[in-house]
Formats: C-alpha cells, sequence, structure tokens
C-alpha cells in the first residue's frame, strides 16, 4: 500500500521560496497569481495493513516539523 | 573540564568546536553519531555546525533522531550544559530541547560573512565573559537561519531573558532579530553564529574567545 503525505509551511509561517516563485511568476506576465505556497510531497511505500495513526506519527516524529508545519495524509 | 564534541555525517565546524574548547581548557572527546553514550563526567557536550544528513528533509531533523542525539537531550534534562551552532542550533530545536524553528533566510541566499551581535544577557555560563549590551563581530554562514516562534514562545523568552544574542543588522529576516537562545535552566545555548570561527586573531577576529573562556571558568570545580 501507499500512502502520499503533503507537508506545509503552516498559515501565518513566512514562506520566502513561495514568495519568490509568486515574485517570478508575477514577473512573467501571469498577473493573476496572488500567492504561492511552497511545500513538499512525500510518498511512501508501506506494508499491507499499516494504518494512518502510523502514518501520523512517522509525520509528528520525523516527516514534518509541527512548530511550522503542518500535513496531511493520504492513504491509496 | 571535560567537553565531548559530536560529529555527524556532514558535520564540518566539529574540529573547530573541539579546538576552540582546548584553546579554553577543556578535555574534549569526539564522539561519532551513531555512539549510544557520551564519555562518563562529560561536563559539556557541542553540538557543531554543518549540513548533517545533507539538510535532507529539514536541517537538523535527521541528526535529531540519531542514538547519541538521544544522549545528548538525556545530558541537557539531567542539568548538563549543551551549546548548539548553527546545524546545531537547528538540530536542538528540532528536538525541542530548545523552542521554536530556524526558517530559510527570508532574502533566500546562504550568508557567510562577519555579524555583528549584540551581547542581550550575560546572566548565562556561556555569556558572562562579556559586557550587557556589548556588541561583538562573529560569523555567520547559514541557508536556514531564520529564526522562528510564535507570539507566546517570543515573549516568554524576552520575559525569562533567554535571548543571547540578538543581531545589530538583521540578515536573515530572525524574528526578533535573535541570533541565539539560552533554555529554561539557562545551560543550553543554541546561537546560529559561530563563536568557534572567532577565537584566533587569524580568523580576522577573537569575540568568540570570552564565550569558551567563560564556560570554562564556570564549570571549573571550585
Amino acid at each position: 500500500m501507499k500512502a502520499r503525505v503533503h507537508v506545509m509551511l503552516k498559515n501565518g509561517v513566512l514562506d520566502p521560496q513561495g514568495e519568490a516563485v509568486r515574485h517570478a511568476l508575477g514577473a512573467m506576465g501571469f498577473d493573476s497569481v496572488e500567492g504561492v505556497r511552497q511545500g513538499k510531497v512525500i510518498d511512501l511505500d508501506l506494508a499491507e495493513g499499516t494504518t494512518k495513526d502510523q502514518v501520523a506519527e512517522m509525520c509528528e516524529k520525523l516527516l514534518a516539523n509541527t512548530v511550522i508545519e503542518s500535513y496531511e495524509i493520504e492513504l491509496g | 573540564m571535560r567537553a565531548a564534541v559530536i560529529t555527524f555525517p556532514g558535520s564540518n565546524a566539529d574540529r573547530d568546536l573541539a579546538v576552540a574548547f582546548e584553546q579554553a581548557g577543556f578535555d574534549v572527546t569526539m564522539v561519532w553519531h551513531k555512539d549510544s553514550d557520551l564519555p562518563s563526567g562529560v561536563d559539556i557536550v557541542g553540538v557543531p555546525g554543518g549540513f548533517s544528513f545533507g539538510d535532507y528533509l529539514r536541517c537538523g531533523a535527521i541528526a535529531a533522531q540519531s542514538h547519541i542525539t538521544a544522549a545528548m537531550i538525556a545530558h541537557a534534562e539531567r542539568g548538563g550544559y549543551v551549546l548548539g551552532i548553527c546545524n546545531g542550533f537547528q538540530i536542538l530545536t528540532e528536538t525541542g530541547v530548545l523552542p521554536g524553528a530556524l526558517l530559510r533566510n527570508a532574502g533566500l541566499k546562504f550568508i557567510s560573512k562577519p555579524c555583528g551581535l549584540k551581547v542581550t544577557t550575560t546572566d548565562s555560563a556561556f555569556t558572562g565573559g562579556y559586557e550587557a549590551g556589548q556588541e561583538i563581530s562573529i560569523p555567520v554562514a547559514h541557508h536556514d537561519g531564520n529564526y522562528f516562534a510564535d507570539a507566546d514562545t517570543l515573549k516568554a523568552l524576552e520575559d525569562q531573558d533567554r535571548i543571547a544574542f540578538t543581531y545589530t543588522e538583521n540578515p536573515n529576516g530572525s524574528a526578533g532579530d535573535i541570533a541565539g537562545i539560552l533554555s529554561e535552566n539557562r545551560r543550553v545555548l543554541g546561537m546560529m553564529p559561530h563563536p568557534e570561527r572567532a577565537c584566533d586573531t587569524g580568523h580576522g577576529g577573537s569575540d568568540g574567545t570570552a564565550l569558551f573562556r567563560a564556560l570554562s571558568g564556570v564549570l571549573t570545580p571550585a
């Protein structure tokens, strides 16, 4: 089985990389872009039967730093 | 006085830190990240700068899970002294030994240059050798030194006089110009600038010497 973890900086935490991408898109003429947030996608190959709680524990302990980041888990 | 300096794969300031400790009179033992115990009788653990585990995932995230890091945390919880510099500061925040986190520099560039620091508190074993408010010059070399903490944490750091150093000209966007902070018991210091790279006139400055000398003075058995 597989799981996909999305890790994003929390709202309110400045994302200078997202801001640089937003600036570049604006400079390229994409005037409709009002904001960009950049995050990470982590794909996990897991043994059958791994639970969402176990993936959440991986997120809490390593994959995300919950001081600055939030995460979402998709099991698939 | 005994110091242990941890080496992770990708550490690059571990030997400089050992030399700075030695010059201040410490017996220094290098410990490898896979070791599970610190040498007995260690007074202070140095967590050095560098790029542990290639900065993969987040700076310091993987080093925070190393065997020796668990021993470092136990040492801190027993009331032992810990000095984390640059990547070492990032590791200390990743473990939760110190609050907050280090984000990508606001200007997105890697910054390597001497920075002016203000000594914000002299009430610690690390900063007791400086004058309150003294301005010193210490080099920084980092890509992720932008200190972040929520408003409550920043207020607590200020109220408890735990901000050790602030930048005189903020190079990286750090909240409150913070360059280094102390733990609640004031025995753990994390800082982004490199005092071990300012310990010899050959370094272009020696303003870091007072930090290591003050430490050796405090930790010397009376």
